[in-house]
C-alpha cells in the first residue's frame, strides 16, 4: 500500500489553494469597463425624449396620471433647484449617459465588496454594495442614485434600491416618489450588459413597472466631467411661482395619440393597458392614420436615428 | 396644580402633536457638531461641543427623561441653551424637564450641578411663542410656570456663537403660526426648521395661532435661498424638519412647489367661487395625497385644503 509523503505535495497544494481562492465565483460576471447604452430599446422616448401626455406602458393609478397632466416643462426654467439635477438611481440605466463600472475591492481580502457606477450626465455616481451591510435607518437621508445592495444568483447580480429622492418615471413630468424601491437585473453576455429594472411606487403605481436596457462594452471611451451651474433663464412673475397646469387645463394631452393615430385612451396608462387583452377591449383611434409621420422605423437602420419624414411608411 | 398642569399639557398634546413615525428614540448624526432625535414627537437638534449642549425643541413632555437618557449616551456636557421653534406640544413639552425643575432631572449629576451652580438653561424663542405659553386657554388652564421662552427675541433674527458656531434664528412671519423660527447652524451648514418644513406630510397650517399659507411658502422660499447643495444637486447644506427624515435642497423645493401648486389651484376655485365644500369635493390634491397621506397622517387632505382656503379667503 503507497503511501502520500504529506510534507512534499505541501508546497504545490498550497499555492493551488490560493489561486483558487484569488478566483472569482464561478458564473459571477465582471462588469468593469467602459459601457456605452444601445438605443434600439424605446428610442424616440430616451434620445428625443418623450412626448408630452405620452403615459402609453405605465400602470398609473390616478395621483401619477395627474402629476403628468400637471407638469409644465417650464419648472425646469423657472426652478433653478431642477437644472443640475442628476437622473433618479432607477432612470440612470434608462438615460442617455455612458457608464463607467469600477470595482471596490477589499485592501486586505482583495475580495469584491462593491460596483461603483459613474455616468457622464451630471457626474452621478452610485455604489453597489456586495458585503452584506444593511440598509440605512428610514429617518437618514436620501438620495438620487439611493442606497444599493447586490447578490448573486448565478451569473446575474440582483440589486435592491431604496433612499431614493423624489424623481420621475419619464422625463414628460410622470412621478416616481421618494416611497419607491427598485431591484434589478445585471446579467453580462460577452461585451454586452442588459439591465432590467423593476419599480414598485405605492404612491403612484399600481403594480410593478418592468423595463429593460442594454449597454455594450466600448474600452475607447473616456469620461470626463460635467459640470453643471444654474442660472435663472426666464423672468418670474412672482417670487413663488411655480409653473404647473391647473386639473383639466393642459391643451397639450392629446398631441401624442392624433400624432400618432392612437385611441387616447391607451396613452393614459394604467395597468389594464399594459396586457394583452386589453387590445380586446381598445377604443378606435379618434384620428387615425393612414401613414406613420413620426418617429418612424428608429434604430432600424443601427443607427439611433429616426425617419421623420411625413407620409413614409 | 401640577397634576392639572400635567393634564392640560398632555390632552394640547394629542391635539396637537403630529405622530413621530417612530416611538424609539434615536439619534442620528447630521453633518458637523449637528445631530437629530427622533421618535420625542417633534424631531429634535442637538448641537454638542467644549462648551456645552444646545437643544432646538424640546419633544413631547412625555419623551423627555428618554431624550435626556438618550442625550448622556452621546454626551455629558450641560445643556445650556432650548430654542423653540414654535408653541405646538411635540416640540416645546420637553421644556419644563430640561428646566431642570422636574425630579426626571433629579439623577442627572452635569444638570443638577448646573442648577446648583451659575448657569441657567436659556430657552429662547420668539415673543409670539412666549405669549401663546403665557395665555390662558380658557378660564380653566393656567400658563405653566416653567420651561417657557423666557430669553425671547421679537425682532427679525437673533444670532449667538456657541462651540464656536455661528447660530442665525430666523423669524418667519405668518408660517405654520406666527412664532415660527427657523434655526441656522452655520459652522456645520444644517437648518432646523420646526413644522414649517414636514417632509411627506401636509404642513400644519395653524390658522388660529397666525399660520398662514403665503407666509409659509415666504418661509419655504427663506429656506431656498439659505441651502446651497454639493455635487449632484444633493447633500451641501442638510436640513432637519419638524417630523421626518433628515433632508437637503432637492427635497425642500419638491415640497415647497406641492404647496404652491395646491395653494394655486384652491386660488383659482376661490375666483371662480367655489365653497369651501366644492373645493373639497374637486380633491385639489389628488395628486399629493398618496405621497403625504397615509393612515397615521395628523394633517388629512380636507385639512390641507381647509387650511389654504381660509387663508386665502381671510378665515371665511
Amino acid at each position: 500500500m503507497s503511501t502520500i509523503d504529506r510534507t512534499k505535495i505541501a508546497p504545490f497544494v498550497l499555492p493551488l489553494l490560493l489561486a483558487l481562492l484569488s478566483l472569482p465565483v464561478r458564473g459571477q460576471a465582471d462588469f468593469a469597463g467602459q459601457w456605452v447604452p444601445l438605443f434600439h430599446e424605446d428610442l424616440p422616448e430616451r434620445l428625443p425624449g418623450p412626448e408630452l401626455g405620452d403615459y402609453m406602458g405605465f400602470p398609473l393609478n390616478d395621483a401619477g396620471r395627474l402629476r403628468g397632466d400637471s407638469y409644465d416643462p417650464d419648472r425646469i426654467s423657472v426652478v433653478p433647484e431642477y437644472q443640475c439635477r442628476p437622473h433618479g438611481g432607477d432612470y440612470s440605466m434608462r438615460g442617455l449617459a455612458n457608464m463607467r463600472v469600477d470595482p471596490i475591492v477589499d485592501p486586505v481580502s482583495q475580495r469584491l465588496i462593491a460596483w461603483h457606477t459613474r455616468m457622464n450626465f451630471q457626474e452621478m455616481e452610485r455604489t453597489i454594495w456586495l458585503d452584506g451591510r444593511p440598509h440605512p435607518n428610514e429617518m437618514a437621508t436620501y438620495t438620487f442614485s439611493g442606497f444599493s445592495t447586490g447578490a448573486w444568483d448565478r451569473n446575474v447580480l440582483n440589486i435592491y434600491t431604496t433612499h431614493l429622492k423624489e424623481s420621475y418615471l419619464r422625463r414628460n413630468g410622470l412621478p416616481r416618489s421618494d416611497k419607491a424601491i427598485f431591484t434589478e437585473h445585471w446579467v453580462r453576455h460577452g461585451n454586452y450588459l442588459t439591465v432590467v429594472t423593476n419599480i414598485l411606487d405605492p404612491a403612484f403605481l399600481t403594480e410593478s413597472f418592468v423595463r429593460s436596457q442594454t449597454w455594450e462594452l466600448d474600452p475607447r471611451q473616456r469620461m470626463g466631467r460635467d459640470i453643471c451651474e444654474y442660472g435663472a433663464e426666464v423672468p418670474k412673475p412672482r417670487a413663488d411661482y411655480v409653473p404647473a397646469h391647473f386639473p383639466g387645463t393642459n391643451p397639450f394631452l392629446h398631441e401624442v395619440a392624433d400624432e400618432y393615430g392612437l385611441p387616447f385612451a391607451v396613452v393614459r396608462g394604467g395597468a389594464e393597458t399594459t396586457y394583452p387583452e386589453y387590445r380586446k377591449i381598445m377604443p378606435k383611434p379618434e384620428h387615425p392614420l393612414e401613414f406613420c409621420r413620426l418617429y418612424c422605423a428608429c434604430g432600424q437602420d443601427g443607427s439611433n436615428t429616426c425617419l421623420r419624414e411625413p407620409g413614409k411608411r | 396644580m401640577r397634576i392639572l398642569l400635567a393634564s392640560v399639557l398632555l390632552s394640547a398634546g394629542l391635539l396637537y402633536a403630529q405622530p413621530s413615525g417612530s416611538t424609539q428614540i434615536q439619534i442620528l448624526p447630521v453633518q458637523g457638531n449637528i445631530y437629530m432625535i427622533t421618535g420625542a414627537g417633534g424631531n429634535i437638534t442637538l448641537q454638542t461641543g467644549k462648551e456645552g449642549v444646545l437643544l432646538v425643541d424640546s419633544g413631547l413632555a412625555a419623551t423627555q427623561p428618554q431624550v435626556l437618557a438618550e442625550i448622556r449616551r452621546l454626551t455629558n456636557a450641560p445643556i445650556l441653551y432650548l430654542i423653540n421653534t414654535h408653541v405646538h406640544p411635540d416640540h416645546v413639552g420637553g421644556n419644563e424637564g430640561f428646566s431642570g425643575t422636574r425630579s426626571t432631572l433629579a439623577g442627572d449629576a452635569r444638570n443638577n450641578a448646573r442648577i446648583e451652580g451659575d448657569q441657567a438653561l436659556k430657552i429662547i424663542g420668539h415673543e409670539n411663542v412666549l405669549n401663546r405659553m403665557t395665555t390662558p386657554v380658557g378660564k380653566e388652564t393656567p400658563p405653566p410656570q416653567y420651561g417657557l421662552p423666557v430669553d425671547e427675541y421679537a425682532t427679525p433674527f437673533k444670532d449667538l456663537r456657541f462651540n464656536g458656531e455661528g447660530i442665525v434664528i430666523y423669524h418667519e412671519p405668518k408660517a405654520h403660526t406666527d412664532g415660527d423660527s427657523i434655526v441656522f447652524f452655520r459652522g456645520s451648514d444644517v437648518i432646523s426648521t420646526g413644522d414649517i418644513f414636514t417632509p411627506g406630510r401636509y404642513p400644519f397650517i395653524d390658522i388660529e395661532r397666525g399660520g398662514s399659507v403665503n407666509g409659509e411658502i415666504d418661509a419655504l422660499d427663506h429656506l431656498l435661498d439659505l441651502t446651497i447643495p454639493g455635487k449632484t444637486q444633493e447633500g451641501g447644506t442638510y436640513i432637519i424638519p419638524g417630523h421626518g427624515r433628515i433632508c437637503d435642497e432637492a427635497d425642500l423645493v419638491e415640497f415647497r412647489d406641492m404647496v404652491v401648486i395646491i395653494r394655486d389651484r384652491i386660488q383659482i376655485m376661490i375666483k371662480k367661487g367655489m365653497a369651501l365644500d366644492q373645493i373639497q369635493a374637486a380633491r385639489p390634491t389628488l395628486d399629493y395625497d398618496t405621497e403625504y397621506v397615509d393612515a397615521n397622517s395628523f394633517i388629512k387632505a380636507g385639512q390641507f385644503v381647509e387650511a389654504i382656503y381660509k387663508s386665502l379667503s381671510g378665515g371665511k
